[in-house]
C-alpha cells in the first residue's frame, strides 16, 4: 500500500494533510496519535469508504476511486464503533456479513464455526448479540471482518474500553493472523498496544505524520535508552524551575512530574541528588513508546 | 458489446442489492409475528367499513357519477393508504433507524456493497413487504364481494407505484432529518392526506375551493386510481394519476440517492 | 410518593424539548378528524338519517373522545416504557438514584395522566366549538375519559414491563387497540355488529368508556348503571395499578 500526499478535508477542516506512508505485505502498521489527529479519516480513506480529497493512494495495488468495490472484497474492516446487527443472532451477523461480501452460502457456513472458535464464541453461536459483553462483541466484529479471507485488516482501535483481559485475548488473535500472514493496519492511542503489535508505526499529530519507524527505532530515536521519572513533595510545582537543566539529554516537564532522558539512568540519579532540588520520589524505567508519544504530541495535552 | 456490460452491471447490481434484501429477511423471520400481524390489520378495518359505516352511509356516488356501495368505494382507498403508509413509514421511521442509531449501513459499506447496492435493496424490499400486504388486502377485497371488475388485478401494481413514489420521497425526506422529533413532522403531514385524500367520501361532499387543494395530494392520486381499477371505470384519465405518481418516483429517487450518497460516504 | 414526583419531573423535563410539536397534534388532529369524519361523513351518514335525529358528528366526536384517551393511554405506556427498560435505559439510571420501583410506576402514571387530561380537555373544546356538544358537558366527561386513559396504560404498562422484544407491543396494538378502536362503538353503533361481537365489545373498557360519556354529553341512557361501568373502568386500572410495580421489580431487580 502506498499513500503519496494523501489528504482529507470536511469543508474548512484538514482532517489529514498530505501525508505519505507505505505498507508493506505481511506487516503490522500503527497509526498511533491522539484522538483527532486523523487516524480514522486515513483509515476510512484506504478503507474505500471515504473518497481523497487530494494526493494518491494505492491499496492492494489497486485505486480506491475506481476500484473500490474490488478493494473492500479483499479488505477486512473493524471499525471503531461495533456496527453489530443488533436484530440477529451471532451466528446470523456472520452469515449474513458473508453474504454481503458475494460469498456463496455453503462457504459462509463452513467458515462460521472457524471463525466462532477463533473469537471464542462457540457457546454463545445463538444468543442474540444484545445480550453480549462489550468485549465479545468486538471479537464478533474482528472475526466478522475475516469471513472474506481478507489480505488486509484495517482495525480502527480494536482495543479501547475492553477489559485487560479482553485486550489480551483480542491481541492473542491479532498475533495469530499475522502468522498467517495477513498484513494488519490499526489505529490506537495505546503505546502499550503500539508496541505489542506493530512492526512499524507513525505518529501522527495535527493531521500530518510527525515520525515513522519501528517502536525501537522511534525510542532510540526521541527518547533514548533510560528514563529517570522525578516527582516532587505535595504542594511543589516544578514549573518555573532550572534546578534541573543540564541533567541527561532532554527533559519533558508534566503537570505532576519531570521526566528525564539519557543514555546512564545512574548517572541522571546521582546528578538530580546533587542539583539540590527537593524532590519526592525518583523512578528509573526503561524509554518506552509513550516517552516517544510524549515528546512528539505532549506539549499539547498539557497545555 | 456495450449492452453486454450493461447486463453485467445490472446483475451485479442487482445481486448486491439483493443481499441487502436477504439481511432484512433474516430480520423479518425473527419477528415473523410481526409481519403476518400486518395481514390481520387490513381485515379489520374492511370489517368495520363494511357492517359498520356501510350500513351508516348506504349508497355514495362512484367515480364515474353512478351509484356504489360505500364498502367498495372506501375499501380501495383503504388499499392505497396502507400503501402510502407502509412506504412512508418504512423509508422514513426505518431508514432513519438504520442509518442513524443501528449504524447498520456504515457495516454494509466496508464490504463490496456499494450506496446504489443499499438503496435498491432497502426499496426493493419494502416493495416485497408492499406486494404482500397488497395481495392479502386484495384477497380480502374479493372474498368480501367489493371488487367489481377484473381489472381489478392492476390495482397491485398501482399499489407498487404509490410505494415506489412514496418511499422515494420518504427517503428524500429522511435524509433531512436530524432527530426523532423531526419524525413527528411525517405523522403531522400523513394525518391530512390520510383523511382529505376523498378516502372516505367522495370530492364533491368538500367544497370547490377545497376540491381543487385536494388534487394536488399525492394520496389523492392513488386513491382515484386504485378506485377505478377495483370498481372497472376506467379511462385515459387514469394516465394522468399514473404519471404524477411517477414523477414523484424520479424526483425522490435522484433527491434521495444523492444525498444519501454524501451522508453515506463523507 | 415524593419520589413519583421526581419521576414525573424528569419526565416533564424530557417533555419541555418535545412538547411543541405534541401540543400542536393535541389540538390539530381533533380538527383534523372531526371535519374530515364529523363533518365529511357525516354529511353522507346524514343523509340517511340512520342515528334518528343523533347527527353524526356528536355520535363521533363522544366516541372518539373516549377512543383518543385510550390511544394516548396505550401509546405512552408501551414504547416509551420499553425504552425505558431496554434502549434509553432511564429506568437503570432512576433506580441507582433513591428513587424506588413504585416512583417509576406511578410517576409515568401521573405523566400518562397529565398527557390523558390535556388531551381530552382540548378535544372537548374543538368539538365545542364544532357544535357536537356543549362545552360544559363535553367538560363533565374528561374524569371518565381520564380514568378511561389509566385503566388502559396501567395494565400496558405490566404487560411492557413483562416482554422483553418490542414485537410483543406491535402484536398489543394490532389484535387489540386496532379492533377495540374500531367495533366498540367509536365509528357505528354496536347494534350493527353480529350478537357474539357485540357480547365480546362489553368487555371493552373502551365501550363502557364511551356509553358513559355518551350518557354525559349526549343525554344518551347507558347500557348498564353508571356504577357498573365506572366499576369496570376502576377494576382495570386497579388490577394494572397492582401488577405493574410488580413486573417492574421482576425486570429490573430479579
Amino acid at each position: 500500500m502506498v499513500a503519496r500526499g494523501l489528504t482529507k478535508r470536511f469543508g474548512e477542516l484538514t482532517a489529514v494533510d498530505a501525508i505519505d506512508f507505505d505498507v508493506h505485505t505481511g506487516e503490522v502498521f500503527g497509526f498511533l496519535g491522539p484522538n483527532g489527529a486523523g487516524k480514522t479519516s486515513t483509515m476510512r480513506m484506504i478503507g474505500a469508504v471515504s473518497p481523497l480529497t487530494g494526493g494518491t493512494l494505492q491499496v492492494l495495488d489497486r485505486d480506491p476511486a475506481t476500484d473500490g468495490a474490488e478493494i473492500r472484497a479483499r479488505l477486512g474492516v473493524v471499525p471503531q464503533e461495533n456496527t453489530v446487527d443488533e436484530e440477529l443472532s451471532v451466528t446470523d451477523n456472520l452469515y449474513i456479513y458473508g453474504r454481503y461480501f458475494g460469498m456463496p452460502r455453503a462457504q459462509v457456513r463452513r467458515r462460521i464455526p472457524e471463525l466462532l472458535e477463533f473469537a471464542q464464541l462457540t457457546d454463545r453461536a445463538d444468543d442474540k448479540v444484545t445480550v453480549l459483553s462489550g468485549g465479545m462483541k468486538r471479537r464478533l466484529v474482528i472475526a466478522r471482518a475475516l469471513i472474506n479471507t481478507p489480505s488486509m485488516v484495517l482495525l480502527d482501535e480494536p482495543t479501547t474500553g475492553l477489559d485487560p483481559q479482553a485486550r489480551h485475548l483480542v491481541w492473542d488473535r491479532l498475533h495469530e493472523l499475522t502468522r498467517q500472514g495477513v498484513t494488519l493496519l490499526l489505529t490506537t492511542h495505546y503505546m502499550d498496544e503500539a508496541e505489542q503489535l506493530c512492526d512499524r508505526l507513525v505518529v501522527m499529530s495535527d493531521a500530518t505524520i510527525v515520525a515513522e519507524g519501528s517502536p525501537r527505532e522511534l525510542i532510540a530515536t526521541y527518547a533514548g535508552r533510560e528514563v529517570l521519572e522525578v516527582r516532587f513533595p505535595p504542594g511543589h510545582r516544578y514549573a518555573g524551575w532550572t534546578g534541573l537543566d543540564g541533567i541527561g539529554s532532554r527533559r519533558e516537564v508534566l503537570a505532576d512530574r519531570v521526566i528525564i532522558y539519557g543514555d546512564d539512568a545512574e548517572q541522571l540519579t546521582s546528578a538530580v541528588t546533587h542539583s539540590g532540588v527537593e524532590v519526592a520520589s525518583m523512578l528509573v524505567r526503561r524509554a518506552s513508546l509513550e516517552d516517544v508519544f510524549l515528546r512528539l504530541t505532549g506539549r499539547r495535552l498539557i497545555e | 458489446m456495450l449492452t453486454g456490460q450493461l447486463i453485467a452491471a445490472v446483475t451485479t447490481r442487482g445481486s448486491g442489492a439483493s443481499r441487502v434484501i436477504e439481511r432484512d429477511l433474516l430480520v423479518t423471520r425473527n419477528n415473523l409475528m410481526v409481519f403476518v400481524s400486518g395481514f390481520v390489520e387490513p381485515v379489520f378495518y374492511l370489517f368495520a367499513i363494511d357492517v359498520g359505516l356501510g350500513r351508516l352511509v348506504g349508497d355514495v356516488t362512484g367515480p364515474d357519477g353512478g351509484p356504489v356501495s360505500y364498502a367498495a368505494f372506501a375499501a380501495p382507498a383503504l388499499l392505497a393508504a396502507s400503501a402510502m403508509n407502509g412506504a412512508v413509514y418504512e423509508s422514513t421511521f426505518g431508514i432513519f433507524f438504520k442509518m442513524r442509531w443501528g449504524k447498520l449501513y456504515d457495516a454494509m459499506l466496508a464490504t463490496p456493497l456499494t450506496p446504489t447496492d443499499v438503496a435498491l435493496g432497502e426499496i426493493g424490499w419494502s416493495q416485497l413487504r408492499g406486494l404482500a400486504y397488497a395481495c392479502a388486502f386484495m384477497t380480502v377485497m374479493v372474498v368480501m364481494g367489493l371488487v367489481a371488475s377484473p381489472w381489478a388485478v392492476l390495482a397491485i401494481p398501482a399499489a407498487i407505484l404509490m410505494g415506489f413514489a412514496f418511499g422515494a420521497v420518504g427517503m428524500a425526506v429522511a435524509t433531512f432529518m436530524r432527530s426523532w422529533v423531526d419524525l413527528d413532522m411525517v405523522n403531522l403531514a400523513l394525518l391530512p392526506l390520510f383523511l382529505f385524500s376523498a378516502t372516505f367520501y367522495p370530492l364533491d361532499v368538500y367544497p370547490r375551493s377545497l376540491q381543487m387543494l385536494t388534487q394536488l395530494s399525492p394520496l389523492y392520486h392513488g386513491v382515484a386510481l386504485i378506485r377505478s381499477l377495483t370498481l372497472g371505470t376506467i379511462g385515459p384519465g387514469l394516465l394522468l394519476h399514473v404519471a404524477f405518481l411517477a414523477a414523484m418516483a424520479v424526483v425522490g429517487g435522484i433527491v434521495a440517492s444523492r444525498r444519501l450518497h454524501e451522508q453515506l460516504l463523507p | 410518593m415524593t419520589g413519583a414526583l421526581r419521576v414525573l419531573e424528569g419526565q416533564l423535563v424530557a417533555y419541555r424539548r418535545t412538547w411543541r410539536g405534541s401540543v400542536i397534534t393535541t389540538f390539530i388532529n381533533p380538527v383534523l378528524f372531526l371535519s374530515a369524519m364529523g363533518l365529511g361523513l357525516g354529511s353522507l351518514v346524514d343523509r340517511g338519517a340512520r342515528l334518528g335525529s343523533l347527527s353524526y358528528l356528536a355520535f363521533y366526536a363522544s366516541g372518539l373522545l373516549a377512543a383518543q384517551a385510550m390511544q394516548t393511554g396505550v401509546g405512552d405506556a408501551a414504547f416509551p416504557v420499553m425504552a425505558g427498560f431496554k434502549w434509553s435505559k432511564t429506568y437503570h439510571t432512576a433506580l441507582a438514584t433513591p428513587i424506588a420501583i413504585r416512583d417509576l410506576v406511578f410517576g409515568h402514571a401521573t405523566f400518562i395522566l397529565l398527557r390523558v387530561t390535556l388531551a381530552a380537555v382540548a378535544f372537548a373544546l374543538v368539538a365545542a366549538i364544532f357544535g357536537a356538544f356543549a362545552v360544559t358537558a363535553a367538560l363533565t366527561a374528561v374524569p371518565v375519559v381520564v380514568l378511561c386513559g389509566l385503566a388502559y396504560a396501567l395494565p400496558v404498562m405490566a404487560f411492557t414491563a413483562s416482554r422483553e422484544h418490542e414485537s410483543a407491543l406491535i402484536a398489543v396494538f394490532r389484535f387489540g387497540l386496532v379492533p377495540m378502536f374500531l367495533l366498540s362503538g367509536t365509528f357505528f353503533p354496536l347494534d350493527q355488529l353480529p350478537g357474539w361481537l357485540q357480547a365480546m365489545a362489553t368487555l371493552v373498557p373502551l365501550w363502557h368508556a364511551i356509553e358513559l360519556v355518551r350518557a354525559l354529553t349526549l343525554d344518551a341512557a347507558s347500557a348498564l348503571p353508571w356504577a357498573a361501568h365506572v366499576g369496570y373502568l376502576t377494576l382495570w386500572l386497579v388490577v394494572g395499578a397492582l401488577l405493574a410495580p410488580r413486573m417492574f421489580r421482576r425486570r429490573l431487580v430479579a
